[in-house]
């Protein structure tokens, strides 16, 4: 009904401008909301509606809608509106202040979808103080499904899955949102008000408006938990539902102000603003001017490279590095390259491992499932892979012997102990670049000037690069020596 | 309608294809003006009706009514439109 004209009386209390004229809904229910009669819902709705026209600031108000019975709030409300994934409200929220920090964003959230499924994100967006407004409808119960129990529900309150009451030994406490989140230090606003008789609802239309002009001043989150009656899942009349709020719900819920710091609170300072998206390659240092031109591929391009190497070792022997080194000359000579570290919850110095791929065609996979060539550092990693090598492939073992029972016809093996021999060159660190280089040798993909520029672009020491160097050089000369032997 | 006849302060408005009959401004309404239908609307529910007269205009009806657009509440104008003595009633 618009608010028609009467002589000689003006209109005191009548529709928000910040409600549509009409729904735009199904059928012709297009002057009506979807709430049953006597649903709390429709009353908050008024609250807020009358607070963005009071505070005027329809134009930049942006609702974010939750999963629940009042998901439809975007057929009703005349301002910006974006449905949310269930319980993620204050995160969707968050997003859209930070990136529009000029509009006014107010989460709208029921209580399953608040203190249930998003209780983690409404926990962090309060302590993050986002300057956002939520309002948190609480009526104890999942109304929109039919009626399962809530972390809010009362105890000894009947629900479809709690159906002779909620007990403590099986459902737990009802959870008290605004006393939890009231011990944060960052929100300004945090009052829990109830629709019980007209007097509560004065108050919520009051804390309503506070909690959204602390917002337009900047000010920081401010949560708004209005108790709710659900007339219909709690199977009373619209006015039982009403007073029950009063009488029953509110002995578990007490209402008033459990936080408030609007006083003493300043405006928040708006975070920089997101740089723009053209400027990001600039900052990571991956624009254009920024990388290094890299050492053209020396083979003709019909000459196929589709190398697949493993590495393998304890940590701290630079298994990670070897394949970083390797992937980046990749890169450096033009080639599709891909590094996949492989470690999972493991001790300080336990087994790592990591894929590497170059190709001179795009590559599938990163994984490594049928390496060339194994690079073992130790004897379980060995044990470990030694069966994956391809037939052909090689294997470059980090030990005097080769243990008897890994040996197969089918792989080519240099076993050394390069450990010893990195150690002869200056720092048994380097024993990982003596096994790449031997590795170099062996694919012959790679271009010496790709391999120092990978070298120079992750060894910040010279001291180690001139160590690194030598240790290469030594590891191809190991491995030309020991083909001289066969 | 003469200047001396008294009028309401307040006159309430109620949106028959709105209102759901749930009751709670009949509950609310301090001076008791607002009774219920016995016909049914369009959607099947009884509906909220104002008595005529004798609201004054405090809106608690409206507060604590769930629905955006079923209750209007008006209030007398405080600078009557009436021009005294011309008998011409206020264009709105």
């Amino acid at each position: 009904m618009s608010n028609e004209m009467i002589p000689d009386y003006e209109v005191a209390h009548g529709k928000s401008k910040a409600f549509y004229e009409r729904y735009e809904r199904k059928g012709e229910l297009h002057h009506q909301t979807h709430y049953c009669p006597g649903c709390g819902h429709g009353n908050v709705s008024k609250m807020l509606a009358r607070a963005i026209d009071e505070l005027g600031i329809q134009d930049r108000t942006i609702l974010i809608n939750p999963v629940g019975c009042s998901v439809f709030g975007y057929y009703y409300f005349d301002v910006g509106n974006i449905q949310a994934a269930h319980g993620r409200a204050p995160a969707v929220a968050t997003a859209v202040k930070r990136s529009r920090p000029d509009s006014v964003v107010v989460a709208y959230q029921g209580d399953g979808d608040l203190a249930a499924i998003g209780s983690g994100e409404i926990l962090h967006a309060a302590n993050r103080g986002e300057n956002i407004t939520v309002i948190f409808v609480n009526n104890g119960i999942y109304s929109m499904t039919g009626g399962q129990v809530a972390p809010t529900t009362l105890l000894g309150m009947k629900s479809l899955t709690t159906p002779q009451g909620r007990s403590v030994a099986n459902e737990g406490y009802p959870l008290h949102v605004s006393e939890l989140l009231a011990t944060l230090e960052a929100p300004v606003l945090i009052e829990r008000v109830g629709l019980g008789d007209a007097k509560q609802i004065v108050q919520a239309t009051r804390a309503i408006k506070r909690a959204v002009e602390n917002q337009v001043r900047g000010l920081g989150f401010s949560l708004i938990e209005v108790l709710s009656p659900c007339p219909t899942i709690w199977k009373m009349s619209a006015l039982d539902a009403q007073h029950w709020v009063r009488d029953v719900m509110e002995k578990t819920f007490p209402l008033g102000v459990f936080c408030d710091r609007t006083k003493e609170a300043h405006p928040r300072l708006q975070p920089a603003p997101a740089p723009a998206l053209a400027e990001l390659p600039r900052i990571l240092g991956v624009a254009d001017d920024d990388l290094p031109e890299g050492h053209p591929y020396p083979g003709k391009r019909a000459e196929e490279v589709d190398l697949h190497v493993r590495v393998a070792g304890f940590g701290g022997q630079g298994v990670l590095l070897l394949g970083e080194v390797l992937a980046e000359a990749g890169l450096d000579a033009g080639l599709e390259v891909s590094w996949l570290p492989s470690y999972g919850p493991e001790m300080r110095s336990g087994t790592s491992n990591c894929h590497v791929r170059l190709s001179t065609k795009t590559i599938d996979s990163p994984l490594v499932v049928l390496p060339d060539v194994l690079v073992a550092m130790n004897e379980p990693s060995l044990r470990k892979f030694d069966d994956s090598v391809r037939p052909g492939g090689w294997v470059i073992y980090n030990g005097d012997t080769f243990p008897e029972d890994c040996k197969r016809k089918d792989v080519n093996v240099l076993a050394l102990p390069f450990t010893d021999i990195a150690h002869e060159l200056g720092d048994a660190r380097v024993g990982n670049m003596v096994m790449l280089g031997a590795l170099l040798e062996i694919a012959n993909a790679l271009p010496q000037t790709s391999i120092d520029a990978a070298l120079g672009r992750l060894v910040k020491n010279p001291k180690w690069v001139a160590l690194d160097e030598r240790a290469l050089e030594r590891g191809r000369a190991l491995l030309k020596e020991s083909l001289l032997e066969v | 309608m003469s200047d001396t006849e008294k009028r309401d302060r307040g006159l309430l408005r109620v949106g028959v294809d709105e209102c759901k009959g749930c009751g709670l401004c009949m509950d609310a309404c301090p001076p008791k003006v607002i009774g219920m239908s016995e016909r049914l609307n369009h959607y099947g529910y009884r509906t909220a009706t104002y008595a005529g007269k004798g609201c004054t205009g405090c809106g608690i009806c409206f507060m604590v009514c769930p629905e955006p657009g079923a209750l209007t509440v008006y209030k007398l104008a405080k600078v009557p439109m009436v021009a005294a003595g011309t008998g011409v009633t206020g264009v709105s």
